[in-house]
Order: C-alpha cells, then structure tokens, then sequence
C-alpha cells in the first residue's frame, strides 16, 4: 500500500526546506522548486529503489534533475530521506558551501550528476539507460526536465535516440507549468501540441496533474515494452504558496522578509 | 594515422567489452568490421555531436571506456559544453577522437578546418589533448587516452610523419626525433611530417637543428621545452593551427612561468585567419607558410 500521508509530509518538508534555503542564501528559482516538489516526493517516497546509506548500491535507480536552478528542491528530498543532514541544507548558496544554487554531485551523496545549463540531463540519462541495457541491468533511469528546457536542441536529439533503440527503462517527467524565466512558454517559443510531438518522436507519453500524488505514481508504472515513457506532469510554477502561484515574478525573486514569514506561514497551515 | 587509431580499438575492444566506440554519423567504409565484431560496443548515434557527447557522459558514469568520433570542429566545438560540463567535471573516461586535423580536409571550406581545437580544449581543466605526428604516436595515444580515466582528446590527420621512434609513449611526453644544438624545433601533429622535411634542408645548409614532436599539448612536457630553451639556440614551434592559444602559446607559457627567454622564438602557424581559399592540406599550408620551404625560410632568417 502507497502510503500517500508520508509522501505528501515528505512533499511539504521539501517545499519548507526550499523555501528556508532560497531565503536565508537570498538565491531563488523557488517557484520552479515548488513546482517539482510533489514530484521529487513520488520519486523519493514511493517510486525509485535507493539505499541512503549506500548511494552508489548498484541496483539503484538514478536520478537526474535536468532543470538544475531546482537542485534546493533535490537537496532537500535527499536530506530528508536520509542521504545526508538536514542540517547542512543551511549551508546552501553560502560562501564556502558544496550546495551550489544549480545541483551539483560533488561531495553530495545522491546526486548522480551536476546540471544547470539547460539540455543536458536527457542526453546524459539516455546513455545511462543504454549503459544499464547492455549490461542487462534491471534499474530504470529517471530524469525530470522543465517545459522551457525543451526549447534546447540537444533533449530533440536524445528524443530520437531513445524511442529508437527501445530504451523502455528511461523516463522523463516533464514539469509541465507552462511558464519560463520572462514569458509564458507558448507567448516564448511555442511548444504545443506537446503529446503530439513526443508521441510522434516514438515515447509512451502519460499526461498527468503534476501535484496529484496518485496520478504521478500510475504515470511512473505505466510502462510499454520497447518505448521510454514520457509523463508530462502539468504543474502550478510556485504551487502552496498562494502569493508565488503562476506567478513569473518567482523565478528570479528570492522570499525575504514578510514573504518569506507569509510563505512559511501558509505552508505551516497547509 | 586512423588506421593505427582502428587497429588499436579493435584489439582493446576485444579484450575489454566496456570499450564503447560512438559515432556520429561518420566513418562511411571504416567502422564496418569493428561494429560486426562487437556489438553492443558500437553505436551510430545519428548527426547529433551534442546528444552523442551526453551519451558518452551517461555510458562512462555507468563504467564504459567510451570513445565519440567525428570530424574536427563536430567533435568538439558543437559539443564543447557537454565536453566541459558533463565530462570534465564528472571526470569520466570519454576519448573525443576527431579525424581531420588542421587542413586536413582543404577543399571542404573552412567548417572543415580544424584550426583552433587545441586552443579551445587545452583551456578546460581535467582534459587532455593529444595530435599525434606518426601513426605510430597515434596508435599509442589511442591506447594511453582510453586507458586512462578522465577526458582526452585525439586529433587525427590526414598528413603523417614516417619517422620511428625508439622513445616510450606518454602522456605528456614528447619524442625527441633529432637532437641539434643551433634552434629546436617543436611541433605538434601530422605536420611533423613537413617539420622533419624542413629539418633536413636546414641541416643540408649546415645549420644543426633539433626536432621534438610535442604530441601531447595538455599535459605539456614542460621539461622538454626548458631544455629546449636553456641548452639550444631557441625555439621554433610549429603547428597546423591558429596561433593564438595554440601549441606555441603553451610553450611561451612554460618559458615564462620558468623565468626562461629562450634566445631565439618564433611562432609558426595559421595567423589568426578563416581560409576561403580552396585547396588540398598541402596546398593550403604552402599558402599559409606553415609548409617545409616556409619553415626553412623563417628560421634562416632568424639565425
């Protein structure tokens, strides 16, 4: 039985953690962070097998945030589910810290690779899903990405590759809100039909609402031999705090002050 | 020079199957053999250098040895970034071969000109850059750069050296093919070839003239060039490249960071140019004054 309690109260501790680091760094991207949280939360709560005290167990499945300005949202799932303190979620974005503003693997247990320039995870976890098929390994590969990042060729050409050599054992969650750092995506470089395209590129293509936890889990289980599964998970940029909501301002804008009181307020209420 | 670089795939990819060779989309007639014989260490990944180059990143993070083959400028400034960030920095064993060095590919126009990879590589930390000047040099790059963990790359030319060498290959060695006290010259890639021509016509005029092939520009042998420096007349680079940032720039390097002035020094390659000149790689390093007459001509004057 899912226990969807722990994955929701996990879901919470990272929108808090998040909200707390990108306030007391003064860095931000928090509303593409709460945009991902519910979706972090399935992955770490319910869907992929991991040993936090054994990060590099080989049986693992990986895990790659390509929209690395989220990677306070990745810090703190990992936190809370035991690859290191929650306390050093504090050190984030300061002078001297290993917590870079984009995530980074370098003496974080849990990360699997560094990103921050958009369009690299696909490609990078394509391979690694290659890798474990000739190795006849049974772990999946996941890599969640934004809506904008799609605008960057490289993920088109992993979109062929992958379909192409029937790597069923990768899947994409695409962070579906609709907004980039200036602009919705559509008024910025149109990307609908969305199914359409990944469809037509030969993926297993799940649309889901990204904050409902069931859909999300039924997205990640609905596997088809021989194509990789694509969920477009349709998500609320800055989702739990009202103020934050579609709100393009919240990408670049960092929670000070009376903000962050009402942020944390509402997200203690929540 | 990619015969010695094939040959050299092939028999480590038959005792290591995590020896991957990607390809995008180039080696029409060369990959033949080695992708029957091993598959699932071959994969034609498309005209696609940056996904190829991600690949690479996601095979080495799950142990493979992985070589990614194009031409030139493909192989690695239309994938820099990937090169940089998820190869460099995750530290993984990824071997960028590009075949076409130089002007390898004259009479393809200048997209085909491989005239500033060197620069642009040399300046990324963890990486290593290799332009052999032999087949021989080739193939023992070949076997050193997937042998050893970390990013390198492999410049192939159409241009080769027939010299032979008795020296043990390194990375960040050098060989040593003549020793003269007047000037040494130091060179780096298949125009060895041209560099060896030029030695020769030099020591016909009675001038004795020292010859290092300087394969590996990053690491450098630094030893090498204080020797150069400090018990020759000077030093001559030359190198199929642009100048700036090139071999000659890191040799400048070394003398500086040594407190050494060689007594002599002098840079010889492409200065600073696009080519739209059409020709064959020997026509265009004729046109360029990089070929063996042109050598011979700069350092006499200088003497």
């Amino acid at each position: 039985m899912t226990n969807f309690e722990n994955i929701k109260q996990l879901a919470l501790k990272i929108r808090k953690n998040a909200v707390s680091m990108t306030s007391t760094g003064g860095s931000s991207h928090i509303g593409s962070i709460l945009s991902i949280a519910d979706i972090l939360a399935v992955l770490y709560g319910s869907v992929m097998s991991y040993k936090a005290d054994e990060p590099k167990w080989q049986g693992r499945d990986r895990f790659i945030l390509s929209k690395g300005h989220a990677g306070a949202g990745v810090y703190a799932a990992l936190a809370e589910s035991g690859f290191f303190s929650v306390d050093k979620l504090k050190t984030h974005y300061k002078d001297g810290s290993d917590l870079s503003g984009h995530v980074s693997h370098k003496g974080i247990p849990g990360v699997e690779f560094s990103t921050g320039s958009l369009g690299h995870g696909l490609p990078v976890a394509t391979g690694m899903a290659l890798a474990a098929k000739i190795n006849e390994d049974e772990h999946m590969v996941y890599v969640l990405m934004s809506d904008g990042e799609c605008d960057e060729g490289s993920n088109w050409e992993a979109a062929l590759f992958a379909p192409h050599h029937k790597l069923d054992n990768l899947v994409i969650i695409i962070d579906r809100n609709k907004l980039q750092s200036i602009h919705s995506t559509e008024d910025t470089l149109g990307l609908e039909p969305f199914v359409d395209k990944w469809q037509a590129f030969g993926w297993n293509v799940i649309d889901v609402d990204g904050h409902d936890l069931a859909q999300l889990i039924k997205a990640c289980d609905s596997k088809v031999e021989g194509k990789p599964l694509c969920i477009i998970a349709n998500t609320i940029k800055g989702k739990g705090v009202s103020f934050m909501e579609n709100q393009v301002l919240w990408h670049y804008r960092s929670p000070q002050g009376e903000e962050f009181e009402a942020a944390m307020k509402e997200l203690d209420n929540a | 020079m990619r015969d010695a670089f094939l040959k050299k795939i092939t028999e480590l990819a038959a005792i290591d199957k995590d020896v991957v060779l990607l390809t995008a989309d180039l080696g029409f007639g060369v990959f033949e053999n080695f992708e029957s014989k091993f598959p699932g260490q071959y994969f034609n990944v498309g005209v696609a250098e940056q996904n190829m180059t991600g690949l690479a990143a996601g095979l080495a993070l799950e142990g493979k040895k992985v070589i990614t083959y194009s031409i030139g400028n493909f192989a690695t400034l239309r994938c820099l970034e990937q090169i940089r960030n998820d190869g460099c920095y995750h530290d993984l064993n990824i071997t960028i071969v590009a075949s076409g060095g130089g002007f390898s590919y004259g009479s393809l126009g200048m997209s085909h000109h491989t005239t500033e990879d060197i620069a642009i590589l040399r300046a990324l930390p963890a990486m290593s850059v290799v332009a052999p000047g032999t087949a021989w040099e080739a193939g023992e790059a070949t076997e050193a750069l997937i042998k050893s963990n970390g990013v390198g790359y492999l410049r192939l030319d159409k241009t080769v050296a027939d010299e032979n060498s008795t020296h043990l290959f390194s990375l960040g060695g050098s060989i040593k093919y003549r020793a003269g006290k007047d000037v040494t010259l130091l060179t780096t890639g298949g125009i060895l070839r041209d560099v060896v021509l030029a030695a020769e016509l030099l020591q016909e005029q009675g001038i004795d003239v020292g010859l290092v092939s300087m394969h590996s520009v990053k690491p450098i042998d630094k030893s090498a060039i204080v020797t150069a420096a400090n018990e020759t007349g000077g030093i001559v680079t030359i190198e199929e490249h642009n100048l700036d940032g090139g071999l000659g720039s890191a040799v400048a390097e070394v003398c500086m960071d040594n407190g050494i002035v060689p007594k002599i020094f002098l840079r010889i390659g492409l200065n600073n140019r696009y080519s739209s000149v059409v020709g064959s790689q020997d026509y265009l390093k004729a046109y360029y004054k990089m070929d063996a007459s042109a050598i011979v001509k700069r350092v006499l004057e200088l003497l």
